[in-house]
Formats: structure tokens, C-alpha cells, sequence
């Protein structure tokens, strides 16, 4: 198995290793639950051990004694810094979660046989997940705020397909009298889940390319992250085959600081020049520092 | 030339971002974030799993 699959195991399982959680159909109450995990990883899943990123971010903001999460949004600089998007490529349970979904052999259309047209609403589609990331996970849990002066934590609320499938799917299949107490809101996040299922049947990391909040958050990161991957130039025939390769888009020969590489290294593999690389290095040796325009 | 000043440029904005995060993650501990976590992270949410 490929180091990164190995690493994205370990991320998942070491994130759910309460396994009683999953035999009982509760959570984990220990005090390891303050710190959050780098990854979108729900906190209501039987389970997690430790929290989701957006969800603290969430329910600090919308908690009546606070406007903004200082703890919640430092935590995310920091992951953001040392890694950028590697999160989403090595770390984050729902990235493994959506691979595995793509292994489906159903609605299995290479990206060339979508045509330009697809291509290009694809490109627009992706604005989507900062928009959320604004309304849904900053804007709303704090105009939401009523009476009692608590908001709702409106991404958690209304779209986390994680939430649905992870944490209310083994929550409400073992705790029946919380079934009764199914609605509207259960039927939409439902909806959600089952679109976002099949999308990610049907495209490479669906949730991650359109609607992951996170994933906009880490890809601002992207540029400066501590984690590159970078390019030789000089060795570059530009042959193309790590823009063929890449399942998020990227063209890695133009640069490698796309907000949209995850960092799963595929176009490192595939590269016949041995002009890519990936790792943690020291900018300051390296000619190819993220921040210098490509010739 | 421009090599080093793009690596200095690059350090710089590290070191910032890096003084962000702990400012940050120590100012959040100290205003009582981290019990804001964790009484929503250890009592099941009701939204996340789309009932409330
Ligand atoms: S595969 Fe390697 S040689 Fe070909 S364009 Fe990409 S980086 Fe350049
Ligand atoms: S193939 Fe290369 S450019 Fe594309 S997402 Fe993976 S690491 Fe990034």
C-alpha cells in the first residue's frame, strides 16, 4: 500500500479510536476533546476523540459570550502553515472517505470526456466552498444569534454531509427514541449527504473541490505552507503528464501553489523528468521558492 | 537576487502567520474557548446529525 493510504488510515482511525462510541451508539466525553484534529472530522461520530476545526470555529462563534473563535481560528493557521492542503491529501478522515467512494465503479467518466463546458463550470464551482466558509461557517452562527444570544452553527446545521453520515447514521441507527424526533432539517441534510455521495462517486473528491470550507481555509495556505511541492524548471520538458494525472486539475508545471492540490504527490509519481518533489524544506536553499513566478 | 529576497519575504510571512497562530490559540485559552469546545464537543450535537 502507498505510503500516503497508509497515513490517511492512520489519520482516520487514530481521529475515531473510540470504538465503544460505535458498540453503544454514544460518544466520547474525555477532556481530549477540546483540541481539535486537523481534518474535517465530526465530533458527534461515536468515534471521535478529539474536535472538528469547523465545528469549534462554529460553536464558539455562536456561544453567547463570543463573536469569534481566537482558539479555533489559531489552530487552523497553525495546520495551515506547517501543512496547507496536505490535510485534505493525508490527514482528513472525509478525504479518505471520499477516495474510497470513488473506487465505485459507477458514473466513472474520465474528466477529458466532460468536455470544456464542464471544465469551465467546474472552475466556478469551486468558488462555492469559500462562500461557505463566509456565510455559513463565519457570517451566520453570529447574525443567527437570538434572545438567549446563541447562533446556530449553520454549516453543521444545514450541509455537513460528514455530520449525517458519521455522526447520525450511527447515532440514530442505535438510540431509536432519537429517531422520533426526525424533520424537515434531517430531510434536507439527508438530501445533501446522498448528492454528496454520489457526486463523490462520480468526481475525484467531490466535497473537497466544491463545498469543503476547510479545505478553501488550508488552500489560502497553499503558497506559504511549510509542506511544497515544487518544481525544477531546468528538468521540465513540459510534457504534460502531471496536469493528465492530477484528479483535482491542478497543472503542477505552471507551479505548485494551487489553493486546490491536495498534495497527494500522483504528479510527483508520474512525472517521467523526476522534475517534481515533495516535502518540508527550507525555502531559503531552494531556487524554486513557492513565491517566485514561474519563468 | 530576487531569489533571496522571494526566501526572505517567505520567511517573514511565516514567522508572522506562526506568531498569529500561538497569539491566537493562547488568547482563545485565556477568554474560556476551550471549555466553549469542549461542553459542545462532548454532549452529542443536535445539528450536526440533523435533528435540532
Ligand atoms: S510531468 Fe514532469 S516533465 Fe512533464 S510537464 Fe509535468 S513536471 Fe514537467
Ligand atoms: S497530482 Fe500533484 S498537483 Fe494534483 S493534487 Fe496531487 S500533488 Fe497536487
Amino acid at each position: 500500500m502507498a505510503s500516503r493510504k497508509i497515513i490517511q488510515w492512520l489519520a482516520a482511525l487514530g481521529c475515531n479510536a473510540y470504538v465503544p462510541g460505535f458498540l453503544k451508539g454514544r460518544i466520547y466525553r474525555g477532556s481530549f476533546k477540546s483540541v481539535c484534529v486537523p481534518g474535517l472530522n465530526c465530533y458527534s461520530c461515536p468515534g471521535a476523540v478529539a474536535s472538528c476545526p469547523l465545528g469549534a470555529l462554529q460553536a464558539v462563534i455562536g456561544a453567547s459570550r463570543y463573536s469569534i473563535s481566537y482558539y479555533a481560528i489559531g489552530l487552523m493557521v497553525g495546520f495551515g502553515l506547517l501543512f496547507g492542503r496536505m490535510v485534505c491529501g493525508f490527514l482528513c478522515p472525509f478525504g479518505l472517505v471520499q477516495e474510497l467512494l470513488r473506487k465505485i465503479p459507477f458514473f466513472r467518466a474520465k474528466p477529458s470526456a466532460r468536455g470544456a463546458g464542464f471544465a469551465l463550470f467546474a472552475k466556478r464551482a469551486r468558488l462555492v466552498k469559500y462562500v461557505l466558509l463566509l456565510v455559513f461557517v463565519l457570517a451566520l452562527p453570529l447574525l443567527t444569534k437570538g434572545e438567549l444570544g446563541v447562533g446556530a452553527p449553520a454549516f453543521c446545521k444545514y450541509i455537513c454531509p460528514a455530520g449525517t453520515i458519521t455522526a447520525g447514521g450511527p447515532l440514530l441507527a442505535a438510540n431509536p427514541p432519537m429517531r422520533e424526533a426526525l424533520g424537515w432539517l434531517f430531510a434536507l441534510k439527508t438530501l445533501i449527504a446522498l448528492a454528496t455521495v454520489l457526486g463523490c462517486v462520480a468526481v475525484y473528491r467531490f466535497f473537497c473541490k466544491f463545498l469543503c470550507p476547510l479545505g478553501a481555509f488550508y488552500g489560502l495556505f497553499n503558497k506559504i505552507a511549510l509542506y511544497q511541492i515544487r518544481i525544477d524548471h531546468e528538468k521540465c520538458s513540459h510534457c504534460g503528464t502531471c496536469a493528465q494525472v492530477c484528479q483535482m486539475g491542478v497543472d503542477p508545471s505552471l507551479g505548485c501553489g494551487s489553493a486546490e492540490c491536495v498534495r497527494c504527490k500522483d504528479c510527483v509519481k508520474a512525472c517521467p523528468a523526476s522534475a517534481l518533489s515533495a516535502g518540508f524544506r527550507d525555502e531559503s536553499h531552494c531556487k524554486n521558492s513557492p513565491l517566485t513566478k514561474t519563468p | 537576487m530576487k531569489h533571496s529576497t522571494s526566501a526572505w519575504r517567505l520567511k517573514a510571512i511565516r514567522l508572522l502567520l506562526f506568531a498569529v497562530s500561538v497569539i491566537f490559540i493562547l488568547a482563545g485559552w485565556h477568554r474560556g474557548e476551550i471549555r466553549t469546545v469542549l461542553i459542545k464537543a462532548t454532549r452529542i450535537c443536535l445539528e450536526c446529525i440533523g435533528i435540532g
